[in-house]
């Protein structure tokens, strides 16, 4: 039978410490919906999408009031449209409204998928699409997009690197009277998942089933209250790091229980095979609910000071390890994110000077994605956006993970000021970077080869 | 048969009727009480309702609303039983 004990920490985890699902992701494969006429491949689409996820929001909110647990977010990634793109040829940005006018209709918060792959090369419409970005990231509210420039068994297309130096400054360019928010809703990735729940950087894989629904837990606050608790009551004697982890994962195991049981609930209750639980720690800018804070809380003074790439090496790793236990179909993601903007300690830590742009990049070589949610001044050139690019790629392709570059070029705004997008993307100070050039390295285009799978060292 | 029950936990400062009136909204929707744990620690009450919800005549919102209209100052949550078993259960 339930003791209190157990039915209580829920409830105080739920409660106080900002658990929640923070998404449910209805992955859509738009394959069928190709066509030779645009507007009727568009036709499709909005077809396809508003009746396959007809019931997504209301079945969400339904398991919200059976659990009294939130769901904050409902979206939707579909498969690539530079694929759809190629067959069709025409204006891309058609099918991003198409795609915008659906989540309105269906009241989601996002749609993913206005996305290339590319890390080996470009193939009929892709350099067409990643063209239109900027424009359709402007004209339209909710549609997110990626590029994938790397991977490890392709190289890295350094043609498309320098492209997306570009495109990112247009973005925010386009989008200056709105808080430069287009560059926000675009990544780019090294080792893109197919699988990835969270946006902006979700798209449905080809590899993928015709309609899956995945699930994104959250729960940085619980993980900090945890470890809270932990040091309270060891006062006198200081918990090692393997008694730290070991806490990490036991409460990593709790929150990742409750997402496979919402995400395989709703996946029955949409007649839909259940895709993956993405078992990653994604802060918000509540108070609570930040990364950086489990990192303070683990022993550091502030988050970015030497030392924080060990606790988040341990916290990342912990996170799996848990969460893997947890559930049998773990994928996405899954591990610890450090969005800057989203989190309360990174922004202050940033702020304060202690978070650099250099450690956040050492950072992510250890932790589950990348650069995510940086702004840097408006004035950075398009050669320096894409050199911090081929870096990040750079770290995902040798050390085979995902890593993702999310900057967003504060247009118009002085270095002292911040750029405030408000609800769960945040505000943030503006980073400093270097001033030198990367221009002539960026120029030269090409690929960086693959690397070698062996003698690693 | 089907298992389907409901956890209903108020908390708050001990004032009179408590149980009856958590126990009286149950019945009117159409719950059974299965199990009751209540303490009362400096003043603070806090009791856990197991109940029986396969034959409930409302939603677990819609409960959890009516209980707090019945006990008001009292924090009331009603969760389905199924997220306590998964996440202390392996």
């Amino acid at each position: 039978m339930l003791n209190m004990t157990d039915i209580m920490e829920t409830i105080k985890m739920i409660q106080e410490e900002n658990l929640d699902i923070r998404t449910i992701t209805m992955g859509i494969s738009l394959l069928d919906c190709a066509d030779s006429d645009i507007d009727r491949a568009c036709e499709k689409i909005y077809n396809k999408i508003t009746s396959k996820a007809k019931n997504l929001i209301p079945v969400g909110e339904s398991i919200e009031k059976k659990y009294g647990i939130p769901i904050v977010n409902k979206r939707i990634s579909v498969t690539p449209i530079s694929m759809l793109l190629a067959i069709s040829g025409g204006d891309p940005v058609k099918y991003a409204k198409t795609l915008d006018r659906a989540a309105k209709t269906l009241g989601v918060n996002f749609v993913g998928g206005y996305s290339a792959l590319v890390q080996k090369g470009f193939a009929a419409g892709d350099l067409e699409l990643i063209e239109s970005i900027p424009r359709a990231l402007s004209e339209t509210e909710f549609v997110c997009s990626s590029v994938n420039v790397g991977a490890t068994r392709a190289g890295i297309n350094m043609d498309a690197v320098a492209i997306m130096g570009n495109k990112i400054l247009e973005s925010a360019k386009l989008t200056y009277d709105r808080q430069c928010i287009g560059a926000a809703k675009l990544v780019v990735f090294c080792n893109a998942v197919e699988d990835n729940p969270f946006m902006a950087g979700a798209f449905h894989g080809v590899g993928e089933a015709d309609c899956v629904l995945s699930v994104g837990v959250s729960g940085p606050g619980v993980v900090r209250s945890a470890l809270a608790k932990m040091n309270a009551n060891s006062a006198l004697d200081l918990a090692t790091m393997n008694e730290v982890a070991e806490v990490i994962k036991k409460t990593a195991f709790k929150i990742t229980r409750m997402g496979q049981l919402v995400g395989s609930e709703a996946a029955e209750m949409l007649g839909v095979p259940f895709g993956i639980v993405d078992l990653s720690l994604a802060p918000t800018p509540a108070v609570g609910d930040s990364v950086a804070h489990i990192l303070e809380e683990i022993g550091l003074e502030e988050c970015g000071t030497h030392g924080t790439t060990a606790a988040l090496a341990m916290l990342n790793d912990a996170v799996k390890k848990g969460g893997v236990m947890a559930s049998s179909s773990v994928g996405g993601l899954s591990g610890a994110f450090i969005p800057v903007t989203e989190d309360a300690g990174m922004i202050s830590a940033a702020r304060s000077g202690t978070l650099t742009i250099e450690k956040l990049e050492a950072m992510t070589s250890v932790c589950s994605v990348g650069l995510d949610m940086i702004v840097v001044p408006g004035d950075t050139t398009a050669e320096t956006i894409s050199a911090i690019i081929a870096d990040e790629a750079a770290i995902g392709m040798i050390n085979s993970k995902t890593t993702a570059v999310r900057l967003i070029p504060a247009i118009g705004i002085a270095d002292d000021e911040e750029l405030n997008f408000g609800g769960l993307l945040g505000s943030g100070p503006i980073m400093k970077l270097h001033k030198q050039s990367s221009a002539k390295m960026i120029k030269r285009g090409g690929r960086i080869p693959a690397p070698l799978q062996s003698l690693k060292n | 048969m089907k298992n389907e029950r409901a956890v209903v936990t108020v908390i708050g400062k001990d004032q009179v009727g408590i149980l009856a009136n958590v126990s009286t909204g149950c019945a009117d929707a159409g719950a059974n009480v299965i199990e009751v744990t209540q303490s009362v620690l400096d003043g603070y009450f806090c009791m856990i309702m197991v109940i029986d919800i396969a034959q409930i005549t409302t939603d677990l919102d819609m409960l959890k609303k009516n209980l707090e209209k019945r006990v008001p100052s009292m924090v009331v949550h009603v969760m389905h039983q199924n997220i306590f078993d998964s996440m202390h259960r392996i």
